[in-house]
């Protein structure tokens, strides 16, 4: 071997041992490097990917509440709960939405209306956990799809309790529904802090007692903690509070009561409002036509909805509480109390009715051609004389009727326990002055007071109204707030809270009047324009008819019932309390469109008295169907 | 007859299984393997079948690894070219005629097994190159820097081509730490460096859309926490839930409510780190800088050029294969199909290694033999 090889070798052995140095510090760096990190993740970042983990690792799966049953005067269910299964799916765990629903509708029917009601669900609540794609499943579809559960994660049956309202539109609007929290009902929740006792529920009150009970009913949400793993699956339960359910609540309501008022009505639009006079409390409350709030329990399909929204008969309006209409002649009563009280008249003024009353070189017509004649003021109530209230009202003047008028609650929200009551009109120079804007508009003129006094004009009330204010003259000036609801039951503590009446008003009534002002109703259903609706009650009552007009009249003209479109033609209304002495239930019926007021509406007043003090029930042909038009016999008795 | 029995003893056994087998790379590959098994126990708790292969797959591994120790280099040298030509000629057939999986033209069929030529080239390479240089080592020039590039490229570029991104890295990698320690001068290096990340632009172009995903989502794992960064934010959680000491064995929740994917091969470390903690973490890596530094050490005092570089090579790709995985797992390094060395199931990653420990320990017993 040559000496310069080996130094060769030697000196190349020193530089790859060079280079060997150098990868060592190379690793040593890049383990420091790591290290670095690891210290990173496990020491400083510690807690917050152990939070991590845990989170990861434990899901709080809220327990939701059943919610609480509605319960009629006598105990019978209004509201239920029952038990389905439902195949839910968690869109945040689900890659492919589309391609999962078309593949679950390999295992399970899922129907076009399932799909399109999906999609609704999901755009309106985005923020939900879990979303139903198909409700109420067989056992066997369950079977089938627990055989499948692999290739479907995010996809969970799940045991759900479903709203069921057994007596369908039988006081639908009384009841009304519950159906999903959508964005708006989020947004009242977060308002209240109420987010936490809701993590679990899917479905709120939105109409009817479901919504101005939704507190009473929904109950407190339980937790369970959970440990899950990567694909959502609970593995074991590591703790768990128990759910509350919600209250029941029990109704001062008499659903067969309903069920006699609602069937009185047939096909025909209107409300009725029967209010027990001692304490308010609402004995039937219809709203015609209802709707089914089963349909929207689950979500209304769009195709029901239009259906709903769209019809000219307005089924979802609550008309009870929210529809307005002119009281026509049932104003009378309030009108002759209010010139008692005053000291406008006395019992023995009178007039001499010519049929017409001239004012300002306008002339008011009586509805009754060529008038009454001698009309006294009890008269002016039995035979409902026009002429004597436009005088009386004239007499009076605005501002007195509008004091006066106001104490029994027209115009005002009665306050009664359901949501979206209209206010109506109690028509005042100072409500004119608000309501318009031209100063021309703004002016109250005298000419318009004289059909005030019939009921006419800018009157407008709800039924309710008309109901609480019969209730309060038939309690003697007694007002309460009607309300429905009687007493409220906690199913786990057995408690009973009795819900108080609430007397809102004390209207001071001399007695004589009250007295006399009866007389004269109960004059109305003996020998009066309630008199043949009335014939052979087996007991005492006191009502007023009315006849609301729906388009006005030009001078001259002559309203002909059958030349009017029929929703042109005007609104039937019978206010009645009964028995005369001592007031039981008081009530107040409209039937749109319905012509005379002793025609359409005095009747089925007269069913449902017949049902609620006799227990006599009807018999469903004659209840359900319109009489034929009175023959010109009876045109006096029908005039007011 | 005393005499007789006596060299049937135990002990001679003993010496004769012995032989060539060096004690401290043997302890600490063991070490490793133990941990990966109470490892690999842990996270197929579901299927502990498992173990008892991975067993299985150790003992051929340690069979290879014994037989390997006991060819003397000079041997090995004999197999560089034919096993090169053999890898590359496996890589062109697998182009032509694989079987796709996830995209990927990377599989083989032989009979009823399926076989990744790549895997192969992990050691043919080194080999190949360390037999080049060995052989032009009196007259190394700049030429055959180029011609050893060249055969780098080529098995890298079939690689890169199937696409396998991770095993095309790695290869390249083990062939360019052959010319490194061939050699080759700090200013070349440098030029190549420059080279290297200026082709990574059309190399870009080149990947595919999950390929791309993975590396923009190292920027940003939470972009896409169900897709490409999932495996990502699942194993930090698991690593940085571990904490100093770890949740203990068999203790990991991230493990065993299956939050880890794939969590016996490629993110065994995320098990690993998260039952064992930063205490945990610190012996693995000490194992690894002392097996390192073993092979290190016996480069360092190879006899001939062609085992001095194959034995730094192998053990630097033993560092390769553990850095860029723990990197991957602890999210500092792109997801790259590549199992931590010694730990992770899987019988072929862990036949190579322990080939590659044979080879050290053949380098390290003939140390003196060649020389004189």
């Amino acid at each position: 071997m040559k000496l310069g090889e080996i130094k060769n070798h030697e000196h190349e052995l020193y530089f790859f041992q060079l280079r060997i140095g150098f990868a060592g510090c190379v690793v040593l760096a890049a383990f420091a490097l790591l290290f670095l990190r690891f210290f990173q993740l496990q020491v400083v970042q510690y807690d917050s990917y152990a939070t991590k983990a845990e989170d990861n690792r434990i899901s709080i799966v809220p327990i939701a509440p059943n919610r609480g049953l509605i319960l009629d005067r006598n105990g019978v269910v209004l509201a239920r709960n029952y038990s389905a299964y439902t195949l839910e799916i968690f869109p945040a765990k689900v890659r492919d939405l589309e391609r999962s629903i078309q593949e679950l509708g390999e295992v399970v029917e899922i129907q076009a209306k399932d799909r399109s009601r999906f999609r609704k669900l999901y755009t309106e609540t985005r923020n939900a956990e879990s979303l139903p794609i198909r409700t109420r499943l067989t056992d066997e579809e369950v079977a089938r799809f627990a055989a499948n559960r692999y290739r479907f994660p995010g996809v969970e049956i799940k045991a759900r309790l479903f709203r069921q309202y057994p007596h369908g539109d039988l006081a639908a609007h009384v009841v009304g529904y519950i159906g999903r929290i959508n964005q708006k009902d989020q947004e009242k929740i977060a308002e209240q802090e109420l987010e936490a006792n809701y993590r679990g529920t899917d479905y709120i009150g939105k109409a009817g007692l479901e919504a101005s009970y939704q507190q009473e009913l929904h109950g407190a949400t339980g937790f369970e903690q959970v440990e899950i793993d990567a694909a959502g699956r609970g593995i074991r339960t590591l703790a768990r509070t128990p759910a509350q359910a919600g209250n029941n609540v029990t109704l001062t309501l008499d659903i067969k009561l309903q069920e006699v008022a609602e069937t009185a009505f047939g096909e025909r639009r209107g409300a009725l409002v029967a209010i027990e006079p001692s304490s308010g409390g609402v004995l039937a409350f219809v709203s015609k036509p209802g709707f089914d709030p089963n349909l929207f329990v689950e979500g209304i399909d769009p195709a029901s909805w239009a259906e709903l929204n769209n019809s000219a008969d307005r089924p979802l309006n609550n008309r009870a509480i929210a529809g307005i209409y002119p009281p026509g002649s049932t104003f009378k009563p309030y009108m002759a109390m209010a010139a008692l009280e005053l000291g406008k008249r006395t019992p023995k003024s009178a007039i001499n009715d010519p049929g017409y009353f001239e004012f300002g070189g306008r002339r008011f017509r009586d509805s009754k051609a060529g008038g009454h004649g001698y009309v006294d003021l009890y008269k002016s109530i039995v035979k409902s004389s026009d002429t004597y209230y436009y005088i009386l009202a004239n007499d009076m003047g605005i501002d007195a009727i509008a004091s006066f008028m106001g104490k029994f609650g027209f115009g005002s929200k009665s306050g009664i326990d359901l949501e979206g009551e209209a206010a109506g009109v109690l028509p005042s120079p100072e409500w004119k002055q608000k309501r318009f804007r031209r100063p021309e508009q703004q002016k109250w003129y005298a000419g318009e007071t004289v059909s005030i006094g019939i009921g006419q004009g800018y009157n407008a009330y709800t039924p309710i109204q008309l109901a609480v204010a019969l209730a309060t003259l038939a309690a003697n000036g007694d007002m309460y707030r009607p309300r429905l609801v009687s007493t409220i039951d906690n199913v786990r503590t057995g408690e009973r809270r009795h819900l108080q009446p609430v007397l809102v008003n004390r209207i001071p009534l001399k007695p004589e009047n009250l007295e006399f002002v009866k007389r004269a109703m109960a004059g109305v259903n003996q020998e009066g324009t309630g008199a043949r609706a009335f014939s052979s009650a087996q007991y005492t009552s006191g009502g007023k008819t009315g006849t609301a007009q729906v388009i006005g009249m030009k001078q001259g003209e002559k309203y002909d019932e059958k030349k009017v479109a029929e929703r042109h033609r005007d609104h039937s209304l019978f206010i009645v309390f009964a028995p005369l002495e001592s007031p039981q239930v008081a009530l107040a019926v409209i039937v749109e469109n319905g012509g005379f007021g002793a025609r359409a509406a005095a009747p089925i007043a007269r069913t449902v008295l017949d049902y609620y003090l006799l227990g006599k029930r009807p018999e469903l042909s004659s209840a359900s169907s319109r009489k034929p038009a009175a023959t010109a016999h009876h045109e006096e008795e029908e005039t007011d | 007859m005393a005499l007789e029995i006596a060299a049937f003893s135990p002990r001679r056994l003993a010496a004769f299984l012995l032989a060539g087998i060096d004690g401290t790379l043997l302890a600490l590959s063991l070490g490793l393997v133990a941990l990966g098994l109470a490892t690999l126990f842990s996270a197929s708790y579901e299927q502990p079948a498992r173990v008892t292969a991975q067993i299985a797959n150790l003992s051929v591994a340690l069979v290879a690894m014994w037989l390997v120790a006991r060819i003397p280099p000079q041997t090995l040298m004999r197999f560089a070219a034919p096993a090169y030509i053999a890898g590359v000629a496996l890589l062109v057939a697998v182009a032509l005629v694989g079987d796709v999986a996830n995209g990927a033209r990377r599989w083989l069929h032989i009979g009823v097994t399926r076989f990744q030529p790549s895997e192969m080239m992990k050691l043919a390479l080194p080999l190949m190159l360390a037999w080049y240089f060995h052989k032009n080592e009196a007259t190394l020039r700049l030429r055959d820097f180029a011609i050893a590039a060249l055969l780098l490229a080529i098995p890298v570029l079939l690689i890169a081509r199937q696409p396998d991104l991770g095993t095309a890295v790695l290869v390249a990698a083990a062939g360019f730490y052959v010319i490194f320690f061939a050699g080759v001068g700090w200013k070349l290096l440098a030029v190549l460096g420059v080279l290297g990340l200026a082709s990574l632009f059309p190399l870009w172009g080149m990947l595919h859309d999950y390929q791309r995903r993975r590396i923009l989502m190292l920027l940003d794992p939470t972009q896409d926490p169900l897709g490409a960064g999932y495996h990502t934010i699942q194993s930090t959680i698991a690593v940085g839930s571990g904490g100093i000491t770890g949740k203990g064995w068999l203790q990991g929740t991230q493990t065993h409510l299956e939050f880890i994917p794939e969590r016996h091969t490629d993110f065994i470390f995320a098990v690993f780190s998260e039952e064992f903690g930063l205490l945990g973490n610190l012996v693995l890596l000490t194992l690894y800088a002392l097996l390192i530094a073993r092979g290190l050490m016996i480069a360092a005092n190879a006899p001939t050029f062609f085992a001095r570089l194959l034995a730094a090579t192998i053990t630097l790709m033993f560092f390769t294969y553990a850095f860029v995985n723990m990197g991957m797992v602890s999210g500092i390094l792109p997801v790259v199909g590549v199992p931590l060395p010694f730990i992770s199931y899987g019988g072929s990653a862990l036949l190579t290694l322990f080939i590659g420990i044979g080879i050290l320990m053949s380098i390290h017993s003939h140390r003196r033999l060649v020389q004189t």
